[in-house]
């Protein structure tokens, strides 16, 4: 058997490192810029040194002895000509300057400030947050500090030091050398250092001056080969080796006694190379470029941001066994259940364990190889081995499998996956399905569970994963299927349910429709049910009601309310009255999922719903459902009274201005003639926009398709048949009328000053009929606004979340019930004051009256 | 009886509404306890995470829209996804303060008086009553002329604009009468320079009113008047006579903190975002809201979902690095040798292990057969 370790990292310590562990940690001292001879062999004390670990197949590491996988590189180091400041220390070793003694090294403190300072200290840590209040106390303790102008101890006195950022430190304008402040630094006793806010063990001051240069193996900073068979070194190597080049310079300058001004140049000039091998984004500092004049990223830019190494490669990560593709819809599939294409699944794999029970099985897997379907690609020796099974391997293996081999075969229906669609803004948008292998090369998604993922089908992609351990397969069943996922934790309503035409086809069925006996059960047994005796039940002619209460459990009981408030009642598992529609079916509102879910649990609700769904299209299949542009035809009457609606609103507008020119006008409190004028006509518009929505309301008419959607709640609603018909209303960008452009009219076509409905974005025509140029350009500005709001709206709310997540991650609910962080802070003594888990609530709710209405019921 | 008081209350309170018998009513007890016990929340869930996403999902829809009218264009208010990140980052002040002051009864019985209240509460400042200020370049003063016809309007006396300004400009000389009013610097060769900032000074020198209040409107519903103001001033509001001192509404969250403590504070923002989510028609539990500015508040002070708030303050260097600005974050752990026992969430995804939550949160103490033979 495989055998595992079971360790676990504890806890990780940062620290700087000291000259010392740099020493000691390296495997090669670099001494040379070069990177390889003339054979094409890396130099030895060069930057690619083989001592550094490899990064060429075929090639062995000098110090581990491993090849391209075993050896993870090792560090070398370099030895620096003249010491160098850390830039990323710079305010640290300022501050070192400051407050310690330039003779002595000692604080410049005698001991009583010293002790009155402690006392302040510990004050300060019981009243606030530890580990803040040590960092103010520091900056306080050196703004003291920096006026002390005579050291307590040594008496000798001290200057003004002042920094020229970077990596300049000037006392009295005179420049101090790293030298100096390198030896100043080791001067500093450890307690001093500590009572500036350091730890002496991880971090001593002169450690921060180097003189001794880490050189990253070379495995993190690999060369590419080009198409050319040139090589192209990482920028890291770029970087090293303009350091080992001046480095080496500044060395033999020194040695040949070249004159100070030189020495000094090639100083500054290794201080630059380092400090932009640390940081090439430093603000005064030129950053370093390639010969492209593409500026280079080094180790900090590796770090940071979006694409560092934080967030890119270590808060998430890679992996294998996925696969992505298109998604088309398939209702004919459960909604547990994705429609895998055979491609996919001969490619991905789900591993199984030999035992004396499946050999048989799984030895057909092997048997088939990886090129007939169901077979397999791995097999997997108890020790780890993994082989790969093709047509010389195949029969080898087929011998050797016995219990205790892993099998890797292909994917088979029922097994389990995990589906997920980007952007996964919540839980929902990663759900586990059963496998179902079919033809084709999409994935197949029943519409139903669209809603979870905010999926569509015109374009989308999603990613398929197979879980490779019985644990998080048992995991993914129990915790992520998609029944379990029914209701929302957000607001405890359904995010499963029927949307567009499976709400209409079930509010036409239990509405409209009557079938004959025949219909009824073959409408029945096209959706997937079977029911025999429940066919026996019904009569000659069948009612829409009844066909859709079969698919109901027997005992259920469910008062509600469908979408025009008129009362659902089932009695026993019997629609009796009611229609079904949004309110009771669809997703977020579905009262009548919701009630299924807590009588009769997750599993059961997620097949009737499957069945209500397909109901839904297989009725409007037989009813014959479709929409045109002459469901928007309004009769003559109604014609009439729209275009009478406008007609007075804008002869009451003009009346308006009418009074507002002449003055007569009364102001409303508080406001100007202007702001009243506005208001009023606004109201005035509205009104007649309301009123055309009221007048187009009024038509039901059962055989307009794009009524009966709006009524069911399936798609659209009355007041965008108005604008298409009838009226497309005011345009209004941040509640206003478009207002007065530069020359004190909205278009050139108009009045200067114009105030009229027209001019201020006024669209009197519906869709259907067109709109006049002006109207079109109304019209377009706030769709421009919109759009607008969209692009900028996303990524602020994207960071929101982002700061949320990162700000509550490590919130839960531990074993006592209390809510507590990650160093168990008790946030709430009980979740929401009461305990309850909201996605197992109905909408956040327990409902009492139900429950009595229940009792009593009985 | 472990059913928590809201349901208990409830199930005493309908079953006095729909006459139930006794038995009727224990029974109906029973099933909603058991309906409680089989909602609790499971230990190990990581709540944290389902109220970020319960936030973070549906702010997507959120509106920029910034600005809702009140009737008059002053009087805005910033609503939607601003006013939500606003109130998350625990900004100091809103962008756009406002406040409801409910008027007493006795009050508010006829228009003219109410209008009079209003003006008493909006701030009115020297530079609101005064025709002319004017710099009197030859004598080094500063003659500031009233609006008689303003000061009467506002039922303002002279000699409380001039009181005012005696008590706000300590350093200065001030005499005048009634209709103008000079001022003059005790010191004198200031620069002209001075002098006009001075001027500058004066006008904004506060008379009447709620500082910082800068617009007014009386608004009438069935329960009276109630005047919204633009801007906010608490501590000064809760002073008014004429204002009902249960009702008054501010959102401006620190206010409420400084006065009435972090409970109250705790409260205002509970309310403050509950009234974004719901204007834009958003539904979330409350438990969600509460969880999160219980987060915000458990230290006493509040503390924004900022880098410097929450996750600033963090325990762990991973998670705080992971977040932003992670060189910062490394150099100065590095300083202090600070140490990361790693129990939360993302160090443990970087370094590829269980995370503390759910299911990674209990472990599995098991013998094995070779276990027991050692025994």
């Amino acid at each position: 058997m495989e055998s595992y370790v079971y360790k676990k990292i504890n806890s990780m310590i940062f620290g700087m490192l000291s000259p010392d562990i740099v020493r000691k940690m390296a495997c090669a001292k670099i001494v040379t810029p070069e990177l390889f001879d003339k054979e094409g062999y890396p130099v030895d004390g060069g930057l690619m040194d083989v001592r550094l670990g490899v990064i060429d197949p075929g090639l062995r590491c000098k110090t581990c002895g491993g090849n391209l996988r075993d050896c993870m590189g090792h560090f070398g180091f370099l030895e620096l000509a003249r010491p160098i400041i850390h830039v990323k220390y710079a305010d640290v070793i300022l501050n070192f300057l400051r407050c310690t003694c330039r003779e002595c090294g000692k604080l410049l403190t005698d001991k009583k400030m010293r002790i009155q300072i402690e006392d302040d200290e510990e004050q300060e840590v019981t009243e606030d947050d530890a580990d803040v209040s040590t960092k103010k106390q520091v900056k306080g303790i050196s703004t003291t500090l920096r006026n002390v102008k005579k050291c307590p101890h040594c008496q000798a006195k001290q200057h003004t030091i002042k920094v020229e950022k970077p990596t300049t430190y000037l006392e009295d304008d005179k420049r101090i050398n790293p030298i100096d402040i390198r030896t100043r630094m080791e001067k500093v006793s450890d307690s001093d250092v500590a009572f500036l806010g350091l730890d002496p063990k991880f971090a001593r001051p002169e450690w921060m001056i180097l003189n001794v240069l880490p050189v990253p193996p070379v495995t993190i900073r690999p060369s590419i080969t080009l198409e050319t068979g040139e090589r192209s070194e990482d920028d890291l190597t770029h970087k090293l080796g303009d350091i080992v080049r001046i480095n080496q310079r500044l060395f033999e300058n020194i040695n040949a006694g070249a004159p100070e001004i030189i020495v000094e140049d090639l100083w500054d000039l290794l201080q630059y190379h380092v400090t932009t091998y640390f940081d090439n984004e430093i603000s005064q500092v030129p950053p370093a470029r390639h010969r492209s004049g593409q500026a280079l990223r080094t180790l900090s830019e590796r770090i940071k941001s979006k694409e560092g190494r934080f967030r890119h490669n270590l808060a998430g990560k890679r992996v294998n066994y996925a696969a992505r593709t298109v998604i088309t819809p398939d209702s004919k599939i459960e909604l547990n259940e994705v429609g895998v294409p055979m491609e996919v699944a001969m490619e991905l794999t789900t591993p199984e364990r030999v035992t004396e029970w499946n050999m048989k099985r799984l030895k057909k897997f092997v048997e088939a190889g990886p090129k007939k379907y169901p077979g397999s690609n791995y097999v997997v020796r108890p020790d780890g081995r993994k082989k790969k099974i093709t047509d010389e391997t195949q029969e080898q293996l087929l011998e050797e499998l016995q219990p205790g081999y892993l099998v890797e075969r292909h994917l088979m229906d029922g097994d389990i996956s995990i589906f997920n669609r980007q952007p996964s803004l919540h839980r929902m948008s990663i759900m586990a399905h059963r496998v179902k292998v079919l033809p084709g090369k999409s994935f197949r998604l029943n519409p139903a569970v669209c809603f979870p993922y905010n999926a569509d089908f015109d374009g989308d992609e999603m990613n398929l994963h197979i879980p490779q351990t019985e644990e998080a397969k048992a995991e993914a069943e129990t915790l992520m299927e998609v029944q379990t996922q029914i209701i929302t934790p957000k607001n405890g309503t359904n995010v499963i349910g029927c949307s567009e035409d499976a709400i209409t086809g079930n509010y036409v069925l239990t509405k409209f429709m009557k079938l004959s006996k025949e219909d009824a059960v073959q409408l029945l047994h096209s959706i997937g049910f079977y029911d025999t005796e429940r066919f026996l039940t019904f009569k000659k002619t069948v009612d829409g009601k009844d066909i859709f209460s079969a698919l109901l459990p027997e005992d259920l009981d469910f008062i509600g309310k469908s979408k025009s408030k008129q009362p659902v009642v089932i009695k026993e598992g019997m629609l009796i009255e009611g229609v079904i529609d949004q309110a009771t079916i669809g997703q977020e509102k579905g009262e009548l999922i919701r009630a299924l879910v807590n009588n009769y649990g997750h599993t059961r609700t997620l097949q009737i719903l499957g069945k209500i769904f397909r109901l839904g299209i297989a009725s409007l299949g037989i009813y014959g459902f479709t929409t045109a542009i002459s469901d928007t035809d309004l009769p003559k009457d109604v014609q009439e009274k729209c275009r009478e609606a406008i007609y007075n609103a804008e002869k009451r507008v003009a009346q308006l201005i009418g009074q507002y020119e002449s003055k007569e006008l009364e102001p409303l409190p508080g406001q100007t003639l202007e702001a009243t004028l506005e208001v009023k006509i606004l109201e005035v518009l509205n009104k007649a926009r309301q009123r055309i929505g009221e007048v187009v309301g009024e038509i039901s008419d059962a055989n307009n398709s794009t009524i009966t959607m709006a009524l069911a709640g399936a798609k659209g609603n009355l007041l965008n048949l108005a604008m298409i018909a009838a009226c497309v209303g005011q345009q209004s960008l941040s509640g206003k009328r478009i207002d007065l452009g530069y020359r004190n009219r909205t278009l050139s076509m108009f009045n200067r000053g114009d105030l009229s409905p027209k001019a201020r974005g006024f669209v009197r025509r519906g869709y259907k009929d067109g709109l006049t140029p002006e109207e079109f350009f109304m019209h377009s500005m706030t769709g421009r606004d919109s759009f607008m709001d969209l692009a900028l709206r996303t990524p602020r709310s994207g960071y929101l979340y982002r700061r949320l997540e990162s700000a509550l991650q490590d919130i839960k609910v531990e074993y006592d019930n209390t809510v507590r962080d990650a160093n168990h802070n008790i946030v709430q003594f009980k979740y929401g004051d009461d305990g309850l888990d909201v996605s197992k609530t109905d909408a956040g709710k327990i409902k009492v009256v139900k429950t009595m209405r229940e009792v009593v019921g009985e | 009886m472990t059913l928590p008081k809201h349901l208990h209350d409830k199930v005493e309170k309908y079953s006095k509404k729909y006459k139930i018998t006794d038995k009727e009513k224990a029974e109906t007890a029973r099933r909603v306890e058991e309906k409680y016990e089989k909602a609790k929340i499971s230990p190990g869930e990581a709540i944290g995470i389902i109220t970020a996403e319960s936030f973070g999902e549906p702010s997507t829809q959120l509106t920029l829209d910034v600005f809702h009218f009140a009737g008059v264009s002053e009087m805005q208010v910033t609503v939607g996804l601003p006013r939500l990140i606003e109130i998350f980052d625990a900004r100091k002040r809103p962008s756009t303060p406002r406040m409801e002051l409910k008027l007493k009864a006795k009050y508010s019985k006829t228009t003219d008086m109410v209008r009079e209240i209003a003006m008493k509460i909006k701030e009115t400042k020297l530079g609101d009553v005064a025709q002319e200020i004017t710099i009197n370049v030859a004598k080094a003063n500063i003659e500031i002329v009233l609006d008689k016809k303003k000061l009467r309007e506002l039922d303002i006396k002279p000699k409380a604009v001039f009181d005012k300004i005696v008590t706000e400009m300590k350093s200065l000389e001030v005499k005048g009468g009634d209709e103008s009013i000079i001022i003059k610097p005790k010191e004198k060769d200031l620069l002209l320079s001075e002098i006009y900032k001075l001027k500058e000074k004066a006008k904004q020198i506060h008379v009447r009113g709620l500082e910082g209040v800068t617009h007014v409107l009386p608004v009438k519903d069935e329960n009276g008047y109630t005047i919204l103001c633009a801007g906010s001033n608490l501590e000064q509001a809760l002073e008014l006579e004429e204002v009902e001192k249960e009702t008054i509404m501010t959102n401006d969250i620190f206010e409420v903190s400084k006065i009435f403590g972090i409970e109250g504070a705790r409260e205002a923002i509970i309310r403050e975002a509950t009234k974004v989510l719901k204007d834009q028609g958003i539904s979330i539990d409350v438990r969600h809201i509460m969880l999160l500015v219980d987060v915000m508040t458990m230290t006493g002070n509040i503390k924004g979902i900022t880098r410097t708030g929450i996750t600033g303050e963090k325990e762990s260097v991973i998670a705080r690095a992971t977040f932003e600005t992670p060189i910062k974050h490394l150099i100065n752990a590095s300083l202090i040798g600070e140490r990361d026992d790693l129990n939360s969430v993302v160090e443990n995804v970087i370094l590829n292990q269980p995370v503390p939550l759910g299911t990674g949160l209990p472990g599995l103490i098991a013998k094995t057969a070779d276990m027991e033979k050692d025994e």
